[in-house]
């Protein structure tokens, strides 16, 4: 928004922007953990697809996977495997 | 043709909501609250007003339905009183945000504990730092006439921000007397339907409204809030202009002033207290005193220019208030004060609460105010700043 607008004059009134905001602002970067995928243990039951309240969990019908740019590391994928396929790691760790 | 009947200022707010064809009507008609919806309702049941009815669960859900049929491009009505606007303060704060110019009536009724009802200003005084537009009308006339040219400011670019249009609880919303109606087709030739180019509800154009902004942009957007508050001074006294020059009456604008022109000494008051003032004017104008009435129709914006104007020209004026910014005043005289505080030869101020919680206000105590400020004007000595008039067993 920074680099968008020079003044309050140029800002759009009400907060009025167009829709598909979220594609340009990525919220992963709030993550203090993340979940990593054991994907041998992985039974494709999607419960982590269903529990997942940021639409993190993506699946292909093939795959299932971790879109990290949006996951915030709430862990609840990770309670809720049943086959304790998904741990959580802290990122300073990971990296 | 006028259409000429007696009506009581609750019919005169929901016709003057017909008039301006409000499209989305959201109300919770519960005490305090007043008939103002049962008659838009009764309209709508008759089809005499193509619009929705949403029936609500609270105040607060009354302003967010108005607010998101707002958003969705619709005119938008609701009213309320008293706690039912405490409850709504939330959204108040909301629609201004995200700039949605809901126009909603306000019959003025006081806050508990302990339960009153009656005629008290506290309720939208207390909406004061929201952002909403405030004007308060002094008979059943001007409310009807006032929700019309409300809807022509709140709507209009350079504002867009949301309008109350407060009336006196039942000395105006439960008392009838002669209101002309005027046409419809006058009526929208004065307000053109609403089409809000800032948003709409479009499934081929999506928008997210309100996003988050960071520090770098929230004074940004308060400041485009302070602008359109400013610019609607100009565009309140535009919309009283016009609305003179279709239908033959003329409100002042953000002030109404009576017998000013060489005034010494003067009265400023809001709602219904005016009309009395005006009684109390005219005669202690037949005894020989040189005093006036400045009426007080928009709170917010306050008329800074016309406040100096006409103050710079008096030696006391005396400003009565029907609420009480508690420890401090009148809150309008404290804006009076403010106002007239930087003019080179500004008056004494002096305020006086009258008339909490419906307590009667009659010519006699505003003879008395002016008695008052006429003495002050003598000997240059304000010894009170602040009087509660009528008290029983006095200050």
């Amino acid at each position: 928004m920074a680099q968008q607008y020079k003044s309050w004059k140029d800002l759009p009134i009400g907060a009025v922007v167009p829709g598909g905001t979220c594609y340009l602002n990525k919220t992963g970067t709030w993550r203090v953990s993340k979940p990593v995928l054991d994907r041998s243990k992985c039974t494709k039951c999607l419960l982590c697809w269903i529990y997942c309240p940021d639409v993190a969990i993506a699946f292909d019908e093939e795959n299932i996977g971790i879109d990290y740019d949006y996951c915030k590391g709430c862990g609840i994928c990770a309670n809720e495997c049943p086959v304790g396929a998904i741990k959580m790691v802290e990122e300073v760790e990971s990296q | 043709m006028m259409e000429q009947l007696t009506r009581s200022g609750n019919e005169a707010a929901a016709l003057g909501a017909k008039l301006s064809r409000a499209e989305v009507i959201a109300a919770y008609p519960i005490t305090p609250s007043t008939f103002i919806v049962e008659y838009l309702a009764q309209y709508i049941a008759d089809g005499e007003l193509k619009a929705k009815l949403i029936n609500v669960e609270s105040e607060h859900s009354a302003m967010s339905a108005c607010i998101g049929a707002s958003l969705a491009g619709a005119r938008t009505f609701t009213a309320t009183s008293s706690q039912g606007l405490a409850l709504m303060h939330e959204m108040l704060h909301w629609a201004v945000g995200a700039r949605t110019p809901v126009v909603m009536a306000v019959g003025n009724r006081a806050l508990a504990p302990p339960w009153n009802l009656y005629a008290n200003h506290q309720d939208s005084i207390a909406q004061r730092d929201t952002g909403w537009i405030e004007f308060y009308c002094e008979n059943n006339q001007e409310v009807l006439d006032t929700i019309i040219q409300a809807y022509k400011v709140a709507e209009d670019k350079r504002v867009l921000l949301p309008a109350m249009v407060c009336l006196d609880g039942f000395i105006l919303t439960h008392t009838r007397e002669r209101v002309d109606v005027p046409p419809q087709d006058a009526v929208d030739e004065y307000l053109p339907p609403y089409r809000p180019e800032h948003f709409v509800i479009d499934f081929d154009r999506p928008l997210t409204e309100n996003v988050i902004v960071t520090p770098a942009w929230y004074m940004e957007y308060q400041y485009q809030l302070e602008v359109a508050m400013r610019n609607a001074r100009e565009v309140i006294r535009e919309a009283n202009r016009d609305f003179a020059k279709k239908f033959n009456r003329d409100w002042g604008g953000l002030v109404d002033s009576y017998f000013m022109e060489d005034a010494e000494v003067a009265i400023m008051a809001m709602g219904t207290i005016a009309g009395t003032a005006r009684v109390a004017v005219r005669e202690m104008r037949k005894a020989g005193h040189k005093v006036g009435l400045i009426k007080l129709r928009a709170f917010r914006p306050f008329p800074i220019e016309e406040i100096r104007k006409l103050g710079s020209q008096l030696k006391v004026l005396a400003v009565i208030d029907r609420n009480c910014v508690f420890g401090s005043g009148g809150a309008s005289c404290i804006e009076a004060q403010s106002a007239l505080y930087s003019i080179p030869n500004r008056p004494k101020v002096l305020g006086f609460i009258a008339g909490l919680g419906g307590k009667d206000v009659g010519v006699e105590s505003i003879k008395y105010i002016l008695n008052k400020a006429l003495k002050v004007s003598e000997t240059g000595r304000v010894e009170r700043e602040v009087e509660w008039v009528n008290l029983v067993g006095g200050e």
